[in-house]
């Protein structure tokens, strides 16, 4: 096994959910596509780990971090999605444009 | 570490804190003293319990404060054993930071700390037993208060604050006390603050009292930075070597000290705040008149004592010392006899009595002013509980609205009058033998070369005396004799606050006899051991000459007293018996000391100032503005009409044109749609990349 | 090292498997129509992640990825699609945008640069074949990483509050 495979992989991965974060109008698909990316970037942290082989496990570690920091990001983020559908009757991402102008 | 923290586990394991132990008692007596800062820690944290938690418990908070007080009782009681059995003299000090080279200071060592010695001893008891009465009785005094939590909140801050001053090894630990002390007397001064007269006296205590207090500070920086301690035991060890730096600065710091004493001792000039401070609710005048606040003037100059005694020092201040106390013991107990508020007579018999306890630590009477103080504490307590015990009846302070008490309200009539026996110095209560004390002590300075001024004081001393007597009887037969003038039911009041009456009336009669002249362990010597000797010019030997001419001057008051005021008391406007001309007037209107603050110092202050400054505005400030308001004038018309409306208008016009048109393109860029802003960012990071491959 | 070289490996020859099934749903995420199936397939994609890490030798991670996402998040997100009433099944109402194409254009351009860049940096270097216990794993979080740790859980907590707070109905309104 090379690292660049995974390393390619990861990319894909993360391209493709680049792509759901853009074209999704549902928030509850946007943020599955988020969780995409952040899989991906395990997959880096982890592979990046066992190449570098370091006593102190840094890639790992790392990894359960970005999980862990995943799900508080979902709680909070349904949590919004929610809060934002029983205000407007929607969780269509397109439909909240008041930041504008 | 919180220093409660550092303190406990210094205390419970014996670490490297400073141990200054000159009479080790050792044994359990020694275990007392290692664990002596318990007494002013307690009452503080009580303080902040009550304000925490106080108003859901049972009492109210009240069973925390008396708690904590009662506390401190036994465990000075226990130490005042101990010292008794074996004489203790025990400092303990702990580091709580250290600030390395301040310039012309060296190293500054903050420290707290706790001194075991037969002063603090003595100081420690008087607070707490007076103290555990005074708690006792407010709880039944301050029933139904709107504030009665806080009031045991500040109550305990008040006796805690003084245990702090008492128990500091060091002069900065001692400030913190004072300050408490302070600040506790505002908050109880100013207790029912609705009332805007309550307001002002809680203030004018705490101004008059923070005027003094820069002598205090003067002192202490003088002594501090001169001996390079702020240690008083350092202070004084130099003082007993006769250091030469010390000596040259010891006139001034002593003074400024004193100057500090009489703020809080209320000596004259200093003394117009105490009698307004009757303004708080009776147990704190109490308190405040008998064991906490004024007391710790008089225990600042015993604790400095050496300082005062040591030939080549300070002991130039002795004569002003003993100067302030004959005025004032005089001055203020004539006052005493003009005043209708019962608890105004007790206030300026109070400033009296401090004058006395002042006068007798110039005379170099160590033993006899601090006996005086211990003696008074307890009468002075149950006088001023008495008194309030006839205001819960009457509903009124005024005498005039009093009389015929003695058959409504038998335990405070009889209570009363003991502790009025007391003070007047009636052989064989407690005021008898520290009065005397002090008289033999002033008349043996005047022979070991205090000069005319002890004399003059002892004489005057002597007079007091008499004044003493006369302005008590004065009181006991307005209020209790004749016929009652008030309106409404006079009542006896409840128990709890009978008891704690009669507890101090007995101490009232008992508390002199620890130092009757000829026992062989007395009050003498607990006081004596201190780290320091404290060379006391004391009168062991009973001067049997001065004891009976005091008492002839006593009982000579109180004949006057009922002379003048006993036979038809109820009918007479008793006043008019005083109505001597211009003595009357004079003491009516307190030596006019406050006119003179108002309009002799403040006023003039205030005017000139006043006038100084608005010439100031109109003549040179405004001169000055008026010759750049010109030139300015000038100026600015050439400015405007070239500079601004042809050159610097047309770029800032242009300027904002071009803003207004740039942001009417731009901002069709903020459509508001995330996914658009996320798109952007993913491709401005995707060109950035690629920038930094081809370029970087 | 050449592509037969590489492809003779039984470990790659896994590796390729896994990796098709995961692009695979990950396509389904983005692109279906259903939003349940949408989760579901998130599922098998993060399942094939777990199996990569085991192969990595990350087996605490591995199974760190099958509790919290696949027991938790997914099933939070099940929750949140039926609570806002996605449109489940073939519906008629548009999950995507019109304009995908853009959209196409930089997620490609973005798998580009990091493809490149990435494959650029590493050459053939291999892996080599360690298993971290999670015993270790266990030693490391509490000693060398105890404060980021605690820094986490303390995030993961005030997402929990942040959450609770955000999605309980206010009493006043």
């Amino acid at each position: 096994m090379i690292v660049n495979q995974f390393l390619v992989l990861g990319a894909l991965l993360f391209s493709i959910g680049v792509y759901g974060v853009l074209v999704r109008r549902n928030a509850v698909l946007v943020l599955l596509s988020i969780e995409l990316m952040l899989a991906a970037v395990n997959i880096n942290l982890v592979a990046f780990g066992a190449f570098v082989d370091d006593a102190a496990a840094a890639g790992q570690v790392f990894a359960l971090f970005v999980i862990t920091v995943a799900a508080a990001e979902v709680g909070i983020g349904l949590a919004i999605v929610v809060l934002i559908f029983r205000n407007r009757s929607s969780a269509n991402v397109d439909e909240l444009d008041l930041m504008k102008w | 570490m919180t220093p409660l923290l550092h303190l406990f586990a210094l205390a419970s394991e014996g670490g490297e804190h400073g141990l200054d132990v000159v009479t080790d008692p050792g044994g359990f007596a020694g275990l007392l003293a290692s664990w002596a800062w318990l007494i002013p820690v307690v009452p503080l944290v009580a303080t902040f319990a009550i304000v925490l938690v106080g108003k859901r418990l049972p009492w109210k908070g009240w069973e925390l404060a008396e708690g904590s007080i009662a506390f401190v009782a036994v465990y000075a009681v226990a130490l005042l054993i101990a010292n008794w059995q074996a004489p203790m003299a025990v400092e303990h000090h702990v580091t709580l930071s250290r600030i390395d080279s301040l310039p012309g200071l060296g190293d500054l060592v903050l420290e707290w700390g706790w001194v075991v010695d037969g002063l603090s001893i003595m100081m420690f008891t008087v607070v707490g037993v007076v103290g555990f009465f005074v708690f006792t009785y407010a709880k039944g005094y301050m029933e139904g208060d709107v504030r009665f939590t806080f009031f045991f909140a500040s109550f305990s801050l008040f006796a805690g604050g003084m245990l702090v001053l008492v128990a500091a090894p060091n002069l900065i630990q001692l400030i913190v006390g004072w300050e408490l002390v302070g600040v506790a007397s505002y908050l109880l001064i100013g207790h029912w603050w609705e009332d805007h007269d309550n307001n002002a006296a809680a203030i004018k205590a705490f101004i008059t009292n923070k005027v003094a207090d820069v002598g205090l500070f003067v002192g202490v920086i003088i002594l501090g930075i001169t001996v390079g301690s702020f240690r008083i035991s350092d202070v004084l060890d130099a003082v007993a070597h006769g250091d030469s730096a010390v000596a040259q600065v010891a006139f001034w710091a002593g003074l400024a000290l004193f100057i500090g004493a009489m703020g809080k001792s209320a000596q004259m000039p200093f003394h117009v705040w105490l009698p307004d401070a009757m303004a708080g609710p009776t147990p704190v005048s109490s308190l405040m008149h008998a064991a906490t606040m004024v007391t710790a003037g008089v225990y600042l100059v015993g604790r400095m004592f050496p300082l005062y005694q040591t030939p080549g020092m300070a002991d130039d201040v002795k004569i002003i010392i003993v100067l302030v106390g004959g005025a004032t013991l005089l001055l203020t107990g004539l006052i005493a006899l003009v005043q209708d508020d019962i608890k105004k007579v007790l206030a300026y018999s109070t400033l009296s009595q401090l004058g006395y306890m002042t006068a007798a630590m110039g005379a170099g009477a160590y033993t006899a002013g601090l006996f005086h103080l211990f003696t008074h504490a307890f009468f002075k307590g149950l006088l001023f509980l008495a008194a309030g015990s006839v205001i819960h009846g009457v509903h009124s302070n005024d005498m005039s609205d009093m009389g015929g008490l003695r058959r409504f309200m038998p335990s405070t009539y009889r209570t009363f009058v003991i502790g009025s026996l007391a003070l007047a110095g009636i052989f064989p209560l407690a005021g008898f033998w520290s009065k005397d004390e002090i008289l033999a002590s002033l008349s043996h300075d005047a022979g070991a070369g205090g000069g005319a001024a002890a004399t003059l004081v002892l004489w005057l001393a002597i007079l007091g005396a008499f004044v003493t007597a006369f302005y008590m009887a004065r009181a006991v037969y307005l209020t209790f004799f004749g016929e009652y003038k008030g309106e409404g039911h006079p009542h006896e009041s409840p128990r709890v606050m009978t008891w704690p009456l009669w507890g101090l009336a007995g101490l009232a009669v008992v508390a002199g006899f620890v130092n009757m002249p000829g026992l062989t362990s007395s009050f003498t010597d607990w006081l004596a051991s201190r780290v320091h000797v404290m060379g006391d010019h004391h009168a062991t030997a009973l001067n049997w000459g001065l004891a009976v001419l005091g008492t002839a001057m006593a009982l000579g008051g109180i004949a006057a007293g009922t002379r003048l005021f006993h036979r038809d008391a109820a009918t007479q406007q008793e006043r008019d018996r005083l109505r001597i001309p211009v003595l009357y007037p004079l003491l009516e209107q307190k030596y006019y000391f406050d006119h003179l603050y108002m309009n002799g110092v403040v006023g003039p202050i205030k005017g000139p100032i006043a006038r100084f400054v608005v010439w100031t505005n109109q003549v040179v400030l405004d001169g000055v503005v008026h010759a750049f308001g010109a030139a300015a004038r000038l100026a600015s018309r050439f400015v405007y009409g070239w500079a601004d409306q042809r050159g610097i208008d047309l770029a800032i016009n242009a300027a904002a044109a071009g803003t207004g048109e740039a942001g009417s393109v731009v901002r069709r860029a903020q459509t508001g749609k995330v996914q658009q802003y996320a798109g952007a960012l993913f491709a401005g990071a995707v060109l950035l990349v690629v920038g930094f491959l081809i370029f970087g | 090292m050449s592509f037969t070289d590489w492809i003779t490996d039984a470990r790659n020859v896994v590796f390729l498997v896994i990796a098709l099934v995961m692009v695979g749903a990950a396509v389904v995420v983005v692109a279906t129509r259903n939003v349940v199936h949408a989760a579901l397939t998130l599922v098998v994609a993060l399942a094939g992640s777990a199996a990569l890490f085991v192969m990595l030798g990350a087996e605490f991670v591995a199974w760190t990825v099958v509790l919290v996402y696949i027991g938790a998040v997914v099933v939070l997100f099940l929750f949140g699609i039926m609570i806002t009433r996605a449109p489940i099944g073939r519906d008629s109402v548009r999950l995507d945008h019109v304009r995908r194409w853009p959209a196409a254009l930089i997620a490609a351009s973005v798998f580009g640069v990091m493809a490149w860049s990435t494959t650029a940096a590493f050459g053939g270097e291999e892996i080599s074949d360690g298993v971290l216990k999670a015993e270790n794993i266990g030693d490391l979080l509490f000693s060398r990483y105890v404060i980021p740790f605690e820094a986490v859980s303390f995030v993961l907590l005030a997402a929990l509050v942040g959450g609770i707070v955000l999605a309980r109905k206010d009493p006043d309104r």
